[in-house]
């Protein structure tokens, strides 16, 4: 298991804003993330084949990672959908997307997985909903893992 | 002072009408200021803890059933004293007329009704239908922070658990007299140890405890979330798991939130006097030492006494 090394740029300034702030507040940061979730594009809305569920999330999550050529070379595009009645499991999806999203494989594989427990919600949120955030890391490491399918 | 009941057709048959109201009664009784002076408080309880802040209705509370109704370090219920200041600080007397309402059916909001039971607070009423028929209704949400009064002061009850909750060693004693088991059919045959796309707990056997019913705890809702009528809920308990009326019952599911939902319904729609909710559930029965399991779609049998 990989722990406490060095996160992303992006991941580590939302980590610090989130342990900037008292416990309460963090659960508001967390709800203004799930707000800023961005829908699925049509091409993946429309083909719910081509998402997988993490089934140890308490609501429905579905998630699918590409890889994407750029002028610097392949970077991971992440995409995530849950409802809007779910916005926990939203604002932790949201966390990963503004973290994550357009870093290499190789960046995304090095970030530690206690990284959920970091953000310093476990007691707001409960153990039991923080295992599902867990996993969600978890899966999209996997999946890049495993290879990644070419954006269509 | 308790708020006045509130009667019409569809409670009226139930066995404990007083223990529900619907949304029109609600939203008039909200529109006529009973939330203003703490006679009255509505409190929100949900799967998603964050779904309160997303918009909820105007003037509730929120109670969360992980982070406020769970010890944070024994696996047991708060005791009196926390309970007393939740209270306090949510705008509840020990008078307070207590309606609650949820997601899901009011599945957390039912659990959250029982654990308000554990501790004897008199008047505490379901909202039929719970946020999902509020909605449906197009009825008022805000995101406005509820400015809370806390109440004078809330006693420090002893948490009173053996008239409504069962502990294993009570389900052990239990055996053959009627247990429901809410489940999914695939939790119940041991197809699978966790709720289909939820998190698995780490229960370690699969399958029901012997002689239970399955009773999936969704099909005493009906489509709007509301309770089923008495007739249907009859069909469904009496008729279909066979329960008699007088009969001692312990309902369970995986950590006792959905079997709350069905302990409701027969506690307070049907009328049973004894009806108890296993909390420990499927997540401590699949995991003890020699506990007997049934795995399959038949309800199984005991294991002969010796």
């Amino acid at each position: 298991m990989t722990t406490s090394q060095a996160l992303p740029q992006a991941l580590a300034e939302i980590v610090n804003d989130f342990k900037e702030l008292e416990e309460a507040d963090r659960l508001t940061l967390l709800l203004e993330f799930s707000r800023g979730l961005p829908p699925l594009p049509e091409r993946l809305s429309n083909h719910p084949e081509l998402l997988e569920q993490v089934v140890e999330c308490q609501s429905p999550l579905f998630l699918t990672v590409e890889s994407e050529k750029t002028d610097d070379g392949d970077v991971i595009r992440l995409f995530f959908q849950a409802p809007p009645e779910a916005p926990t499991t939203r604002g932790f999806a949201a966390v990963l997307y503004e973290g994550l999203d357009g870093l290499t494989a190789e960046e995304i594989l090095a970030v530690p997985d206690d990284m959920p427990e970091q953000l310093g919600l476990t007691r707001a949120i409960s153990p039991l909903r923080m295992r599902g955030m867990s996993a969600m890391l978890g899966r999209v490491k996997r999946k890049i893992a495993n290879g990644v399918r070419p954006s269509a | 002072m308790p708020v006045a009941v509130e009667t019409n057709e569809k409670f009226a048959a139930y066995a404990h009408p007083e223990r529900l109201v619907s949304t029109e009664w609600l939203a008039e009784a909200i529109a006529n200021g009973a939330t203003n002076d703490g006679n009255l408080v509505v409190v929100e309880s949900d799967e998603d803890v964050l779904l309160y802040e997303t918009g909820h209705i105007p003037g509730s509370v929120k109670i969360d059933w992980h982070t406020d109704l769970n010890d944070d370090v024994t696996r047991d219920y708060i005791d009196g004293a926390a309970f007393a200041l939740l209270a306090q600080a949510k705008g509840i007397s020990r008078d307070t007329t207590v309606v609650v309402y949820g997601d899901k059916s009011n599945w957390w909001a039912a659990y959250a009704l029982w654990v308000f039971t554990l501790f004897g607070h008199e008047d505490v009423r379901l909202l039929d239908g719970g946020r999902d028929k509020w909605i449906a209704e197009g009825r008022e949400l805000t995101t406005d922070a509820t400015a809370i009064t806390p109440s004078a002061g809330y006693p420090v009850v002893e948490r009173n658990d053996a008239p409504i909750r069962a502990y294993k060693e009570d389900v052990l004693a239990h055996l053959g007299k009627p247990l429901i088991d809410v489940r999914s059919t695939e939790e119940y045959t041991g197809e699978r140890t966790h709720m289909p796309a939820y998190p698995q707990e780490g229960t370690l056997r699969g399958g029901h405890i012997p002689t239970a019913a399955s009773i999936p705890w969704a099909r005493a809702a009906a489509e709007d979330g509301s309770y089923k009528s008495r007739a249907e809920l009859e069909a469904l308990y009496l008729d279909e798991a066979g329960l008699v009326p007088g009969d001692d019952v312990v309902a369970y599911c995986r950590i006792g939130e959905r079997s709350s939902h069905t302990w409701f319904a027969l506690k307070y729609l049907l009328g049973f006097e004894t009806v108890r909710n296993y909390d420990g559930s499927w997540t401590e029965w699949g995991n003890a030492v020699r506990v007997p399991i049934a795995v399959g779609a038949e309800r199984g049998e005991l294991p002969s006494a010796n």
